[in-house]
């Protein structure tokens, strides 16, 4: 009788095991990530803490930037809704931890895609929303008109647990260079010391340099050198293991970049479900059922269209108008002539 | 019977366990789901990043290890730096707050007041930034006693170039033991015989000599580089040759100290104020002068009344060293637990290992201070 009981239990226990398991890879197929953001209503948001062009906040806490529109296109797409996103300021140093201990779901801060970021440290990479590489900004009056006219004794100010920092040194390091690294972990600290005269020249992403100078007491005389010395992929990451939530943000931003390379725009987007070329009807979700396949509605991608805009309105918007990159260099389509080449949404 | 009285300490016991198995093992499980290993290996790699200001021979071609132990080291020079300075700082304004004049008094009070009440990190963020702004560019630099240049870039003094220093430092040390014993011998002597020894004079001269003999008989040689102005660009320059305190080193140290002596000239007055005024009336009328009254009576007690306090004080003192991380000092929290932590993305081992770090610093400061506290102590028999 005893030993009938024992049996027993140990049946249901491992019922119970099973059971749980079975739900388990069901729920997972789900997202959990996904499940969790339609429950709480907004999209957490990792950015910078002030970069103007790729994630900025005005007076009235309103943030805007080519990385915080990755953020609304996601929020476009899950909730129907791109004013969804609760935006969390994040330091360089901050930003890793605050994505894998699970504080924002989407970390859309000018990141570096590396390898030792996407494999080691439990980050996955899903695209690159600005093709960047580093740079150097020096007073106009020093003479300085190229990085080989750095000496020996050079001081440089840099932002703190970036790529710059290494990439700095293999730079100084090749040309026999020795030098003085000052690092910062606020970028309006490194800005500030720059323009005390702490240091002889100021490194980051090209573009970071074009943003931060209009921060300068006399941008004027102040001026970026034309070499670059990194390749600096920046894109949108997250947290390993959720394929689902990966493949709803990835296809979110190739969304927006393939919307400009078959010309539909926020105002042009309804008229388009009309289109002639299927690859637009489906880029509208006039055709196919794409949206099944990410956990979404067909809609998706038109909303993202019509309430963020395709990626070059994007661009105008927060970094061509704002006169800090006028000219889009590589983050030009690949059909005219720059870098812009996406997977297609079929 | 013995058994109920262990019971709540055993479930304490059990509880705390469980507490952190929980963490321990949601941080495992959470780990392993994003794909995260954990191991202290990364310490052996190549670091692939410099530091600005290092007190051992360090660039990216040395370890994670190498790295951690220059930033422990610069935590090690700004607190101890702070440290003296607070502390000499503290007894002269703790002292002053004594003084019958009262401008002194006044004055003592009011620097006091102010930098106790402004929070440290502003405090920090001033003197950085005021100092960048107020410090001349290495080209417009007046040289004090023609070779010392304080700068926006650091402040650059000449360096001593040796040779067989390590003879000249076991010169030094032999001249500290030696005065030891002279010490102990001249209390025996004052004890028995009631003579009293110059043993100031003694241990100056031994001070002087023993590393003058160094330099005479032990090949110890020493030449002084001073730093030299250079050009970088058409208008930038700095200094070459010499010793180089950057500024972020000044200005943290000044910042620390200033605030840290606050609290300490506190513990000061009210060490002082705690010895009961009869002992100074007892000891002026069997005759001492007022200086003796100050040495022999009055400081050896309150020195009972002003360590314990200070000892915390030491404390934070060396935890807030750990704000340098907002003005660019490469201190243990700059290099270690910012730029390596974000070059390898060993979030927990780093931390845990800096946590480590600062416990044994705070442990080692408060083993020493309680040492000098017991020995101090009334010796009751």
């Amino acid at each position: 009788m005893f030993k009938l009981v024992k049996r027993l239990t140990s049946v249901v226990a491992m019922f119970a095991v099973l059971f749980t398991f079975t739900t388990e890879t069901m729920a997972a197929k789900k997202s959990k990530t996904l499940k969790n953001t339609q429950k709480k209503g907004f999209v957490r948001c990792g950015v910078s803490q002030g970069l103007p062009g790729f994630s900025n906040a005005d007076a009235a806490g309103n943030w805007t930037g080519v990385d915080v529109d990755v953020c609304r296109a996601v929020a476009a797409a899950v909730l129907g809704d791109a004013s969804k996103v609760k935006f969390t300021p994040l330091s360089a140093k901050e930003r890793f931890t605050a994505l894998t201990s699970n504080e924002i779901d989407i970390l859309s801060r000018n990141t570096t895609w590396t390898l030792s970021r996407d494999a080691d440290i439990g980050l996955t990479f899903v695209g690159v929303n600005f093709y960047d590489g580093q740079g150097f900004m020096v007073r106009k009056n020093s003479g300085i008109s190229s990085v080989n006219d750095f000496k020996a004794g050079v001081s440089a100010c840099t932002n703190l647990g970036t790529t710059t920092e290494l990439n700095m040194r293999d730079f100084f390091n090749s040309k026999g260079i020795k030098y003085e690294p000052v690092t910062f972990e606020k970028a309006d600290e490194v800005v500030a010391a720059y323009d005390a005269g702490r240091c002889d020249t100021y490194t980051t992403d090209k573009s970071g340099l074009a943003a931060q100078r209009i921060k300068l007491s006399n941008p004027d005389d102040h001026m970026v050198l034309p070499e670059t010395i990194s390749k600096e992929p920046l894109g949108p990451v997250v947290r390993q293991g959720d394929s689902v939530w990966e493949d709803i943000v990835r296809w979110s931003l190739n969304t927006m970049i393939e919307a400009e390379e078959y010309g539909v725009t926020s105002s042009n987007a309804d008229m388009m479900k009309t289109s002639d070329n299927p690859a637009v009807k489906r880029l509208v979700g006039a055709e196919g059922e794409l949206g099944a396949a990410l956990g979404l509605d067909n809609e998706w991608s038109l909303r993202i269209i019509k309430q963020v805009g395709n990626y070059g309105e994007s661009y105008k918007r927060n970094i061509a108008d704002t006169g800090i990159l006028p000219d889009r260099g590589p983050n030009e389509l690949w059909t005219k002539g720059g870098i812009l080449y996406v997977p297609p949404a079929r | 019977m013995n058994f109920k009285k262990i019971l709540p300490q055993l479930l304490t016991l059990v509880v705390v366990i469980l507490v952190f198995g929980f963490f321990s093992y949601n941080a495992q499980v959470n780990m392993e789901n994003r794909g995260i290993t954990f191991g202290y290996g990364f310490l052996s790699q190549e670091s692939s990043f410099d530091v600005q200001f290092s007190l051992i021979e360090y660039d990216g071609s040395h370890s994670y290890f190498r790295a951690y132990l220059v930033g422990l080291l610069n935590t090690i020079l700004v607190s101890v730096i702070g440290i003296i300075f607070a502390t000499i700082i503290g007894v002269v304004v703790g002292i002053a707050r004594l003084s019958s004049n009262y401008l002194i008094e006044r004055t003592a009070a009011i620097y006091v007041e102010f930098f106790r009440n402004i929070p440290l990190l502003l405090q920090i963020f001033f003197w950085y930034f005021a100092a960048l702004r107020a410090l001349p560019l290495p080209e417009k630099a007046e040289p004090m006693f023609g070779v010392f240049f304080l700068t926006i870039k650091g402040f650059f003094i000449p360096a001593f170039i040796w040779n067989n220093l390590d003879i000249f430092i076991y010169s030094v040390i032999a001249a500290i033991i030696a005065i030891f014993f002279v010490r102990a011998y001249a209390k025996k002597k004052q004890e028995n015989q009631g003579t009293q020894t110059p043993v100031l004079l003694i241990s100056i001269g031994l001070l002087i000599i023993l590393p003058l003999l160094s330099f005479l008989l032990g090949g110890v040689d020493a030449s002084i580089e001073i730093p030299v102005i250079e050009q970088l660009s058409k208008t930038s320059f700095t200094f070459k040759g010499g010793l180089k305190l950057p500024p972020e080193l000044i200005s943290l140290a000044l910042a620390l100290s200033l605030y840290t002596a606050t609290f300490i000239a506190e513990c000061v007055r009210a060490g002082v104020q705690g010895v009961s005024k009869g002992q100074k009336e007892a000891a002026a009328s069997i005759g001492l002068t007022p200086n003796q009254v100050l040495k022999l009576v009055v400081m050896p007690q309150a020195l009972r009344i002003i360590i314990p306090p200070t000892t915390n004080q030491y404390l934070n003192l060396t935890k807030n060293s750990s704000l340098a991380a907002a003005i660019a000092y490469p201190d243990l929290v700059l290099v270690f637990a910012g730029t390596a932590l974000m070059q390898t993305g060993r979030a927990i081992e780093i931390v845990s290992i800096t946590m480590l770090t600062y416990l044994t610093l705070s442990i080692t400061i408060s083993i020493f201070m309680n040492w000098y506290n017991k020995k101090i102590a009334i010796k009751e028999k």
